[in-house]
């Protein structure tokens, strides 16, 4: 199955260990209509924090 | 009549006074006392440091904007503070030296009724060797702490990147400049843009990009990390931040102290004891703050500044002091009201207070030189401390007798917005909230935080966010119409 979002990386190197992303979360970072809808979330997230916060 | 004296102008300080004016309206005075001219949106100077915004867009004149608030602005610095007057000035006031407005080098002993001490730090780039001297940056880094720094950043980059496409290759060093830094964020945004603005310009293959900090693991930020739901599972911000470097490819050197900066070259201690150099052709590290360096006399004029401020020159305000080690931290350590405990109308917001203790782990290398991060303090928080003690001397001023609003670190969130590139839909941000900062063990049983507000990712959306907020925190700083319902 081909991998071409995965670039190699040496084993045995501290980057060895890390998460790498699927092609899918990498098409989901710049999909412009999901990324509305989280620009939303993150404002209603965000709102909701500052909320939370002031006593 | 009161009179309100705010000292500092950065984001606690201008929300206080910004609130004060408004609240108090014209029945009481409203003083802000700042060396500066201009305002600055701190978090937008990432950009000027690439290259992508330019210091005015990031900075405005503060003269006319406290003019039409009925704010008395002072452009001086605060050199002393008499919380019980003097012998022949009967009540509390501040000595402060003018450093414009025509009257620079003057000195005016400033009456107050009530005290804001927002000061933000000192930049203590003299803390490392060859760094700089005092507060002045040295010639061999470059820094992006203020719209000055940050252009002259922007001008090393643009250097490099003409070496690169003369086919040179060049190594950039990013972090933190000694080990007991603050601001991790400040130079985790900017390695990312620096990234960015590389595979703009077609040079990414001849640049190799390292991060230096002084946390004891990827994604530290001084709040000992920070855990989010991922995928299905609670993951460590230790994950995401490896995982955003290792696809950008950064090389990472953490638990570091550098204690030595010579031209093109670092030496840094790890906490392993270990001593090492890493070279250069460019370096962003961010100094150590430090309190402005203050002093406080009594009414005798004896020195009273260990009363007033803590042995690194932040203000002592309402914080458990005494809390000991690691171990026994709590969150009820962490200040509520900021109000000084000796001197009641004395407050302190943002940087400008001292912290309980550290919030992430000390450590120490087996040589003894202590590697620890201190807490983060800037943007949000230091607004929400801004606003929450102007209301209370607002309401101390109209009969209250204590404090009635808090603002506490341990029971308040952050949000954070880390961009990478500024274009609209090219690059992306992580925009990461944490609630609350100073994880709480007790309410929160597990990871110290609330997972429900603890959240992190990765997009176009949170790039967006960071434009917003870029937007709407200059339009509210300038007071234009319906500033007040921005929130902080």
């Amino acid at each position: 199955m081909a991998q071409e979002h995965v670039k190699h990386v040496e084993p045995y190197t501290p980057q060895f260990g890390t998460m790498i992303p699927s092609s899918f979360q990498k098409f989901l970072r710049t999909c412009v209509v999901w990324q509305l809808f989280r620009f939303v979330m993150i404002n209603i997230k965000m709102t909701s924090l500052i909320l939370k916060s002031h006593h | 009549m009161a009179r309100l004296v705010i000292l500092g102008a950065g984001v606690a300080g201008h929300t206080a006074a910004s609130f004060a004016a408004k609240w108090l309206g014209s029945k009481h005075e409203v003083v802000v006392v700042t060396p500066n001219s201009k305002w600055n949106w701190i978090p937008s100077n990432i950009w000027v440091g690439v290259g992508e915004m330019s210091k005015e867009e990031v900075t405005f004149d503060l003269a006319p904007v406290y003019k039409k608030a009925g704010v008395i602005y002072k452009q001086a610095k605060a050199v002393s503070i008499n919380p019980e007057g003097s012998e022949s000035i009967e009540n509390p006031f501040v000595s402060i030296e003018y450093t414009g407005q025509n009257k620079v080098g003057e000195v005016e002993e400033l009456e107050y009724d009530y005290l804001i001490n927002a000061t933000g730090p000192k930049l203590n780039f003299g803390a490392t060797p060859g760094l700089g001297e005092g507060t002045v940056m040295g010639e061999h880094t470059v820094s992006v702490c203020t719209a000055d720094h940050a252009v002259h950043a922007a001008h090393e980059l643009q250097e490099c990147i003409k070496k690169m496409k003369a086919g040179e290759e060049q190594t950039f060093l990013i972090g933190t400049g000694h080990g007991m830094c603050t601001c991790q964020g400040a130079a985790f945004e900017y390695i990312f843009n620096i990234e960015h603005k590389l595979k703009e310009e077609g040079v990414r293959d001849k640049a190799k990009l390292i991060w230096i900090s002084n946390e004891s693991f990827l994604g530290d930020f001084g709040m000992g990390g920070l855990h989010f739901k991922v995928g299905g599972f609670v993951t460590s911000s230790k994950v995401f931040a490896e995982s955003l470097y290792a696809e950008r490819g950064l090389d990472w050197i953490i638990g570091a102290h550098v204690n030595k900066v010579e031209a093109g070259k670092v030496t840094y201690e790890t906490l392993d004891g270990a001593t090492d150099t890493q070279e250069f052709d460019f370096a962003m590290l961010i100094p150590p703050f430090a309190g402005v360096g203050m002093k406080a006399y009594g009414k005798d004029g004896s020195d009273i500044t260990d009363t007033v401020f803590a042995p690194n020159g932040m203000m002592k305000v309402d914080a458990n002091y005494n809390a000991g080690s690691y171990e026994n931290w709590k969150a009820s350590d962490w200040p509520k009201t900021l109000q000084n405990p000796t001197y009641k109308n004395i407050f302190a917001a943002g940087i400008a207070f001292a912290p309980p203790h550290p919030i992430s782990k000390p450590m120490t290398t087996p040589n003894g030189t202590p590697i620890t991060p201190t807490p983060p303090r800037t943007g949000m928080p230091s607004a929400m401390m801004g606003k929450a003690v102007t209301q209370s001397i607002v309401d101390m001023i109209n009969g209250a007798s204590e404090p009635t609003h808090t603002s506490c670190m341990a029971e308040m969130g952050a949000a954070c917005v880390a961009s990478a590139g500024k274009g609209l839909f090219s690059g992306t941000a992580a925009a990461m909230t944490v609630y609350p900062i100073v994880p709480n063990f007790d309410k929160y049983p597990g990871t110290g935080r609330d997972l429900s507000n603890t959240t992190g990712e990765i997009g176009l959306a949170a790039h967006w966010v960071k434009h917003l907020l870029h937007h709407a925190f200059i339009w509210k700083a300038k007071l234009k119409p319906g500033w007040a319902l921005i929130p902080e």
